[in-house]
C-alpha cells in the first residue's frame, strides 16, 4: 500500500549500523501527515547526512511552509550512509522519510535542496536507493517529479538528465505555486503536468530545451523546443520576508548535528558586490527582516526549541541597517537566561567589534572572524573587497584590546590575476595581527588562524568568464604560503595554517560551470561507488578524473580555460536577474581592478535585478527598538 | 598568564535537589547517552526549570548522570539528578518536564534528594530482559545452563581504547530463561568497570553455547538500584520518598514494566 511506513523493516538493521537515531526521526517540532487525506504530498531532500541535512534552513522553511497547508502532506529525507545503504539493498528497504517513514518513491514530488554541487552524486545513491529510476526520461506516472531548488539549481545543467525541473531562487512561493498546479492536473500524465508547471513560470523543465554545440564543443545555443515554454527561465524572489517569518517551529532533533543552535535570517540578498560571490549575486535584491519580525522569530523559536543559542543568520550580517540595535535589544531581553547570540561576522571594521561584544554579553565568546578574501590590496581590488591592511590591522587591534585573543582570517587562492606575490603578503598580514596582538594585550598569548581555499568560479558572477586556477599551482602557493609563515620563528607557532587543497575545487568546479555533457560523469562517478563527495574521507580526486577521461570530458576545458565574451554559457538562458552585459563589465572592472560600490547606500548600479525582476532593495532602518519581554 | 574570571556577579546557588527516573522507550531506544543529555538540557530550558548554573566563562546547568544504558538499549529505569536555583513543585516540574521530553522520553518518578545522600552509591546492579525472537526455547534453556555452569566467560568488545577482553560471567548474579511465544532472557548484573551490558553477555551465549540469534535481540533495562540479599535489584530511590510516599509522581508506571517490553510505539 503506498504510504505505508517501513519502520518495521528498518527496525531490526538500526542496531546493526552506526548512529541509528539519525534514521528515526521524532524530532520535536516535525508532524506526520494522514497519508491519505492529502492531495499533493513532497518528500524533501537535503542531499547529505542528516547531520548536516536537518539543520538546513531552506528545507525546514519550505517543510512547514506545505505542511501548513491543508491536504498537503511533506516529510523529510536525507542521504543514508554505507553501512545503512548496504542492508537497506539487502533486506530490500527502500530509501525512506524520517518523518512517517515512507517510501520516497510513493510521494508525488521529491524536493532536492542543492547548496553546493557536491551532493549530485548523493542524489543518484538515493534516486537508486528509492528504487526510481535515475534518468528523467525512464521515469513514468507512478514516479515522484524529482525538482532541484537551492544555490546550485541556478546551473541546472550538470544534473539534467537526473531531475525533472529545477526552481531558481526562494521556493516560499514557488512550491506552493507548483503544489496548486499539481493539484489541478492529478490524474493527467507525467509529460502534461511538467508541461503546465513549465508554463506557469518559474520552473524550469531541462526537457523542454534542446542544446546545439559548435564543431569545437561550446555551445551554438539553448531554445524551447515547443512554443508555449518561455525562452528564459527567472528566479522567484520572495519580497516581504515579516511576511514568511518561517521557521516558525524550528526543528529540533535528538541527534547530534552540524548547527547546533537556532537561525533566524534577518535578511536575505547582499549587494556588497564581491565578484566570486555567487550567493551575493543570485540572491540580490537586498531584503531586510523588520526589527521587530526578528524580535518576534527569535522569542517564538527559542520558546518552541529550548535552543540557548541564536544565530542571526544572513549572507553578511553586521549590514543590517539596525544590527546596532538589534544586538542590544536581544541582548536586553535575554541577560541572565544564559541564551546566547552569535553572527557570521567578516566584516572587517571596528564596529564589528562592538557588535561581537554585545552579542557575548550573555553567552560564551567565541573567536572573531575576518573574511579579507584575497591577500594583497591589488587583488581585494580585482574581487572587490574593499579592505586596506591598516582597516584589518586596526580592527584586529581593538578585537584583542577588547579581549580577545583568537582571531580567524579567511581567503582565497586562485583568484583571477593572482601571483604568488598575493598569496605570500598573507603571511605579512598574519604576522602583523600577531605583533599588535602581542603588544596590545601585553601578553605572547595571542593566535591567529589562516584559513584558505580554492577559488572556485561560478556561474552568474562576473567570474563566471575567468579561468580556474590548475590544482598543482594551487598547491604551490599554499605551499609557498606556508613555508612562509613558518620561516618566521618569532611568531610561526602563534599562527595556525588551515587549507583545502586545490583538488577538490577542480571537481567543483568541472560541476559549477558544466553543461549537459557532464550528466554522464557524475552517473560514471556514482556507478564506480561515488557518494558523499562533501566528505574528505569520502571524496576521489582520481575516481573523478578516471570518469571524465572515460566519457570523454576534457576537464581543463572546463576548469582553467578562459571563457570569450560571446561565448553562450551552459546556464544563459536560466535568468538571475543579472545583466550579462553588466557581469561581463564588471568582469573587465575586475581586470582593471577598479572597485565598486554597495549599491543598498549609493545610487544603484545598474546590474539589472530590481527593474527585471520588479523588485527594489528593502532596507530599514525603521527606527523601532526591542522592548523588554516580560518575561514570567 | 594569569587565569582570567568572567565579570559579574557568581550564578545563584543551588537551593533544591531533585532525583528523577526515567525511561528509554520504544524508538528512542537508539539515542545515544549525548542525545538524552542533549535532549533534557533543551527540554528543561523549554519547561522553564530553574536550574542552578556552574560558575566560569562557559556556564553548564547542574545534571549528575548515573550511568547510561548504551544505544539502542531500552530502559525503564534510568536517573539523573538536577540542581534548581529556585525551589519548585516535584509533581508540577515532573509533569513539565514529562511534556517538554520527547515522547519515549518519559519521566517515571521526581524525589528531593536529601543532603548528604548520594544515588550512584546505591546503584550497584541492574536487572535487564533481553526478547531473543525467533530461537527455540530448548536451545536458549540449554545456552543459559552452559553460561551459568561457566566459572569466566572471557569475551571481546570494541572499545575507545582498541579491542578488549572482559569477563561476562563473574558480573552476572542471575540468568533464567522465560519461554513464551519468544524467549526472554531475564538477567540480573552487577555494575563492574569496564560495565557488562547486553551484548556482552550474548557474546558470552554465542561463546560457551553458539547461541546466534537471527534477529538482532532487543534489550531492556527493567531497574537499577541496590542488590538485595535475595539478588534482586532494589529501588533507589525508596530512601528519599517520604514516610507518607507522597513524593513525587507516582509510579504509575511500575505495571507498565514487563508489558512494555519491545513494544513497537
Ligand atoms: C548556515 C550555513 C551553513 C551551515 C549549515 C548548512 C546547512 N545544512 O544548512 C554549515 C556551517 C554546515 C555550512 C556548510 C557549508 N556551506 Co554554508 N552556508 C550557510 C549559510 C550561512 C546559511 C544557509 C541558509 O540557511 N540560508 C537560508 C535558506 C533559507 O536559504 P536556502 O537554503 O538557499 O533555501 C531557499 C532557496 O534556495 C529555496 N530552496 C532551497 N531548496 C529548495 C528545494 C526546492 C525543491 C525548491 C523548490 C526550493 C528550494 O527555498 C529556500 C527558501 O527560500 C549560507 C549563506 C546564506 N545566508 O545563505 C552559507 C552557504 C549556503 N554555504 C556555502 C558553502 C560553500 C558551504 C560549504 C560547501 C562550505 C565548505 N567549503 O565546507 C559547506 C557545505 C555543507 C553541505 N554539505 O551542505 C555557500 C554556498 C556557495 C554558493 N552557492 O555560492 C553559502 C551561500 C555561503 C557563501 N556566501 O559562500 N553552511
Ligand atoms: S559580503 Fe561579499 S562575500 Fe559576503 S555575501 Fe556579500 S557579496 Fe558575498
Amino acid at each position: 500500500m503506498a504510504g505505508e511506513s517501513v519502520f518495521p523493516l528498518l527496525e531490526s538493521l538500526l542496531p546493526l549500523i552506526s548512529k541509528p537515531i539519525q534514521y528515526v526521526g521524532g524530532e520535536l517540532n516535525s508532524q506526520v501527515k494522514d497519508w491519505d487525506s492529502a492531495k499533493v504530498r513532497w518528500a524533501l531532500m537535503y542531499p547529505d547526512a542528516y547531520e548536516v541535512g536537518l539543520p538546513n534552513q531552506g528545507v525546514m522553511i519550505l517543510y512547514e511552509v506545505l505542511n501548513e497547508q491543508p491536504g498537503v502532506l511533506a516529510e523529510r529525507t536525507y542521504s543514508v550512509w554505507p553501512d545503512l545503504a548496504a542492508k537497506m539493498r539487502e533486506n530490500g528497504v527502500p530509501a525512506f522519510t524520517v518523518d512517517g517513514h515512507r517510501p520516497v518513491k510513493d510521494f508525488d514530488v521529491l524536493g532536492i535542496s542543492f547548496s553546493t554541487e557536491l551532493g549530485y552524486t548523493n542524489m543518484l545513491e538515493h534516486l537508486d536507493l528509492a528504487g526510481i529510476p535515475i534518468h528523467a526520461a525512464d521515469r513514468d506516472d507512478s514516479h515522484p517529479l524529482v525538482i532541484a531548488g537551492g544555490h546550485a539549481a541556478f546551473n541546472p545543467e550538470p544534473i539534467a538528465a537526473f531531475i525533472d525541473a529545477a526552481v531558481l531562487g526562494d521556493g516560499e512561493q514557488a512550491v506552493l505555486e507548483i503544489t496548486e498546479v499539481l493539484k489541478q492536473t492529478k490524474g493527467q500524465s507525467r509529460a502534461e503536468r511538467l508541461h503546465a508547471l513549465a508554463k506557469a513560470g518559474g520552473v524550469y523543465v531541462p526537457a523542454f530545451y534542446d542544446v546545439d554545440y559548435l564543431p569545437d564543443g561550446r555551445i551554438q545555443r539553448v531554445a524551447p523546443n515547443r512554443s508555449d515554454v518561455p525562452f528564459r527561465v527567472h528566479k522567484r524572489t520572495t519580497m516581504d520576508l515579516d511576511a514568511w517569518p518561517y521557521p516558525k517551529q524550528p526543528l529540533v532533533p535528538l541527534a547530534e548535528t552540524v548547527h547546533e543552535r537556532m537561525s533566524v535570517e534577518i535578511f536575505r540578498g547582499c549587494t556588497r558586490g564581491c565578484r566570486f560571490c555567487q550567493a551575493g549575486m543570485i540572491t540580490r535584491p537586498v531584503r531586510e527582516r523588520s526589527i521587530t519580525g526578528i524580535g518576534e522569530m527569535v522569542e517564538a523559536g527559542l520558546k518552541a526549541s529550548g535552543y540557548e543559542e541564536v544565530g542571526l543568520l544572513s549572507l553578511s550580517s553586521a549590514d543590517h541597517s539596525e544590527i546596532g540595535d538589534i544586538a542590544k535589544g536581544l541582548a536586553d531581553r535575554y541577560e541572565g537566561t544564559q541564551t546566547s547570540l552569535s553572527l557570521p561576522s567578516t566584516r572587517v571594521d571596528a564596529f564589528n567589534i562592538d557588535l561581537a561584544q554585545e552579542l557575548q554579553r550573555n553567552g560564551r565568546r567565541s573567536g572573531l572572524t575576518f573574511a579579507p578574501e584575497g591577500g594583497s590590496e591589488r587583488l581585494r581590488k580585482v574581487i572587490n573587497k574593499m579592505v586596506s591592511k591598516d582597516d584589518l590591522v586596526k580592527t584586529v587591534t581593538t578585537a584583542y584590546g577588547a579581549g580577545w585573543r583568537q582571531v580567524k582570517l579567511y581567503f582565497m587562492c586562485g583568484l583571477p590575476t593572482e601571483t604568488d606575490e598575493d598569496v605570500l603578503e598573507i603571511a605579512d598580514m598574519a604576522r602583523e595581527v600577531i605583533r599588535v596582538g602581542r603588544q596590545v594585550t601585553g601578553t605572547r598569548d595571542v593566535r591567529c588562524t589562516v584559513s584558505i581555499g580554492g577559488f572556485v568560479p561560478k556561474p552568474h558572477t562576473p567570474f563566471q568568464w575567468a579561468s580556474q586556477l590548475d590544482a598543482e599551482t594551487t598547491d604551490h602557493r599554499l605551499k609557498l604560503l606556508r613555508d612562509a609563515i613558518n620561516s618566521d620563528k618569532s611568531t610561526a607557532k602563534a599562527i595556525g595554517f588551515r587549507y583545502h587543497d586545490g583538488k577538490p575545487g577542480i571537481v567543483e568546479g568541472l560541476l559549477s560551470r558544466g553543461d549537459r555533457r557532464i550528466g554522464n560523469v557524475i552517473e560514471q562517478v556514482w556507478r564506480d561507488g561515488g557518494i558523499f563527495d562533501g566528505w574528505s574521507e569520502h571524496f576521489s580526486y582520481d575516481r573523478w578524473m578516471k570518469a571524465a577521461e572515460k566519457q570523454g570530458i576534457d576537464v581543463d576545458w572546463y576548469t582553467t580555460r578562459q571563457r570569450e565574451e560571446n561565448e553562450v554559457l551552459p546556464w544563459d538562458h536560466l535568468d538571475s536577474g543579472l545583466d550579462k552585459e553588466w557581469l561581463w563589465a564588471d568582469w573587465q572592472e575586475a581586470l582593471d581592478e577598479q572597485e565598486l560600490d554597495d549599491c543598498r547606500w549609493i545610487p544603484c548600479f545598474d546590474c539589472g535585478v530590481c527593474p527585471q525582476m520588479g523588485t527594489e532593495i528593502q532596507v530599514g532602518p525603521t527606527g523601532v527598538k526591542l522592548l523588554p519581554l516580560s518575561i514570567v | 598568564m594569569s587565569k582570567r574570571t568572567p565579570e559579574g556577579p557568581p550564578p545563584p546557588p543551588t537551593v533544591q535537589r531533585v532525583r528523577i527516573q526515567y525511561t528509554k522507550r520504544g524508538r528512542l531506544r537508539f539515542t545515544s547517552h549525548r542525545d538524552i543529555a542533549r535532549a533534557f538540557e533543551r527540554a528543561l530550558r523549554r519547561a522553564q526549570v530553574p536550574m542552578a548554573y556552574s560558575a566560569g566563562f562557559s556556564p553548564h546547568p547542574k545534571i549528575s548522570w548515573v550511568g547510561a544504558a548504551p544505544t539502542g538499549v531500552a530502559s525503564e529505569a534510568e536517573y539523573v539528578e538536577i540542581g534548581l536555583a529556585e525551589h519548585r513543585d516535584l509533581d508540577a516540574l515532573a509533569r513539565a518536564l514529562d511534556e517538554s521530553l520527547p515522547d519515549g522520553i518519559d519521566i517515571v518518578e521526581a524525589v528531593d534528594a536529601p543532603v548528604g545522600t548520594s544515588l550512584p552509591d546505591r546503584i550497584v546492579a541492574s536487572r535487564w530482559g533481553i526478547r531473543l525472537p525467533g530461537l527455540e526455547p530448548s536451545v536458549v534453556e540449554a545456552a543459559v545452563a552452559a553460561f551459568l555452569n561457566a566459572e569466566t566467560i572471557p569475551v571481546e568488545r570494541l572499545m575507545k581504547t582498541g579491542m578488549r577482553t572482559l569477563d561476562a560471567r563473574s558480573a552476572v548474579v542471575s540468568m533464567r530463561a522465560e519461554t513464551g511465544s519468544c524467549a526472554i532472557l531475564h538477567l540480573v548484573v552487577r555494575h563492574v568497570t569496564p560495565a557488562v551490558r547486553p551484548d556482552d553477555v550474548l557474546s558470552g551465549l554465542r561463546t560457551v553455547a553458539d547461541l546466534v540469534p537471527p534477529v538482532p535481540p532487543e534489550a531492556t533495562r527493567y531497574a537499577q538500584g541496590p542488590l538485595t540479599e535475595t539478588g534482586e535489584v532494589g529501588d533507589p530511590l525508596a530512601p528519599d520518598r517520604s514516610p507518607t510516599g507522597a513524593a513525587g509522581l507516582t509510579r504509575q508506571d511500575a505495571d507498565r514494566d514487563e508489558a512494555a517490553i519491545g513494544t513497537p510505539i
